[in-house]
């Protein structure tokens, strides 16, 4: 099975069919795809808007444990979150050029 | 629960999806076609000013998906205007085109007006019947289409409708959406509404066909895993439950046909007693949370037994509102693709011969205005 490869030097981006952006209505950060759309926790969404294709995974990290300073787990669970997000397809390794 | 909570419970949602029908007309002439049967005598069409207004006004509403449909939305000359404000209101933009009229000038203008994705439509997996079904020569066109859909990377759904004739196609169909590259397969067994109504004992595939399709499906589903998402659909005849019918009436989603009537669902405006507003007299605010026709069937108070008791009334929402008119005359009645409504057996048999294995032949109805005129009277 294809699995994510998080080295702490590769880089992840959105797959291009997905969008995220903050909706007003929902008060919540929505990711679009073809006919669908999921409502995202805000810790998903933070996760995901470093998504870029222009950080590696080692400067996600820091940036979340900046932004989120707590216990030892928060890596555990960004790595946890991003198998799960790269196994429904939203996010996906840089292509290499 | 007290009097506060179930004020909650029918408190109206934004709706996130609007279908906007920019007009019935249409190259091909396909005889499951989901256009009113009677489309030949709705003629009035909204403007460029008018469509814009309405994607500002479903915008301010919440909608976030905008399916830009027909008839074939490709011979508005306005669509990539359409398409771009929809696109810098934040929405996400969907086209489901026949393909016909899409050339690398249109794909390349679509692409910049902000376009999110296409979703194509394909008869059968051969030229000879996807032709003959379509009524014109329109396989290569369709090839092409798909071509320029991927080389503008656009994500692409292939929309196969299935039906008696190209069932057993099914390897065929998945092998062409390997070659193609899309992302998504719609294997949508035919639903019976409109047009494919009218034609319903001539399309309706047997019990064994659908088995064995379903099969070949599963098979690919496992062989394309991360590359293709392929989505199945049955009729719900077959399932003996009914479908979510767009998760509700006047939940999520609305339509506004090509003359500006707006809908809960494309293929409302065939049940009787119903009044539905015109953007053109009302704004979409006023036509989503006040119209008495949106609040019809809203919620789970104007349901009868057995939905009213039942447990599932709340995933189901008791089915299709046009489906029970279609089988019982009534639209609030339960939807009889349920197993738990009495005579469910009768009325799907009545409905869908083919199930019990009555296969009967006979000419197509092909769509077209001549027919529709025909047929309306």
């Amino acid at each position: 099975m294809n699995r994510v490869a998080l080295g702490l030097d590769g880089v992840l981006e959105t797959t291009p069919r997905f969008r995220l952006q903050w909706e007003e209505m929902q008060q919540s950060y929505v990711l679009l795809y073809p006919e669908g759309m999921v409502k995202l926790s805000l810790s998903a969404a933070e996760v995901l808007k470093r998504c870029d294709g222009k950080h590696t995974v080692a400067e996600l990290l820091n940036s979340l444990k900046a932004q989120f300073p707590r216990g030892e787990g928060l890596e555990q669970d960004v790595r946890a979150f991003l198998e799960v997000a790269y196994e429904l397809g939203w996010i996906r390794n840089r292509p290499q050029n | 629960m007290n009097s506060a909570g179930s004020e909650t419970d029918r408190k109206i949602k934004p709706p996130h999806w609007m279908s906007l029908e920019l007009t019935y007309d249409c190259p091909l002439q396909c005889p499951y076609c989901y256009n009113p049967v009677d489309f030949a005598r709705h003629r009035e069409r909204l403007s460029t000013a008018e469509w814009l207004r309405v994607l500002r006004e479903g915008r301010s509403l919440g909608v976030v998906q905008v399916g830009f449909t027909g008839g074939e939305p490709l011979l508005r000359h306005d669509l990539e205007i359409l398409v771009a404000e929809a696109h810098s209101l934040g929405c996400y933009t969907n086209l489901i085109t026949s393909g016909v009229g899409l050339d690398e000038a249109r794909v390349r203008a679509l692409r910049k007006a902000g376009l999110d994705q296409v979703q194509l439509a394909f008869q059968a997996p051969t030229a000879e019947l996807c032709n003959y079904m379509a009524g014109r020569d329109v396989f290569q066109q369709k090839l092409e289409a798909a071509r320029l859909i991927k080389e503008y990377d656009f994500p692409m759904v292939l929309n196969f409708v299935i039906y008696r004739q190209n069932i057993d196609q099914t390897s065929a169909f998945l092998e062409l959406a390997g070659e193609l590259k899309a992302d998504y397969v719609e294997f949508a067994n035919t639903l019976m509404y409109s047009w494919a109504w009218v034609n319903r004992a001539k399309l309706a595939p047997t019990l064994e066909q659908l088995r064995r399709s379903e099969a070949i499906v599963n098979e690919y589903r496992s062989r394309y895993k991360g590359k293709t998402k392929i989505y199945y659909v049955i009729p719900d005849y077959f399932e003996g439950r009914p479908k979510a019918c767009l998760r509700g009436w006047g939940d999520i989603f609305f339509d506004i046909a090509p003359d500006g009537t707006a809908m809960p669902c494309q293929l409302a405006r065939q049940l009787p007693g119903l009044e539905f507003s015109n953007v053109r007299e009302r704004d979409l605010r006023w036509i989503w949370e006040e119209s008495p026709a949106f609040n019809r069937f809203r919620g789970d108070d104007w349901m009868k037994e057995p939905c009213r008791s039942c447990p599932e009334r709340h995933k189901d929402f008791g089915g299709c509102r046009c489906q029970a008119f279609m089988l019982t005359g009534d639209a609030a009645n339960p939807d009889p693709a349920c197993h738990f409504v009495p005579d469910h057996q009768k009325i799907v048999d009545l409905a869908m011969p083919s199930i019990t294995g009555r296969v009967q032949g006979g000419e197509l109805i092909f769509r077209n205005a001549r027919n529709s005129l025909a047929l309306g009277q």
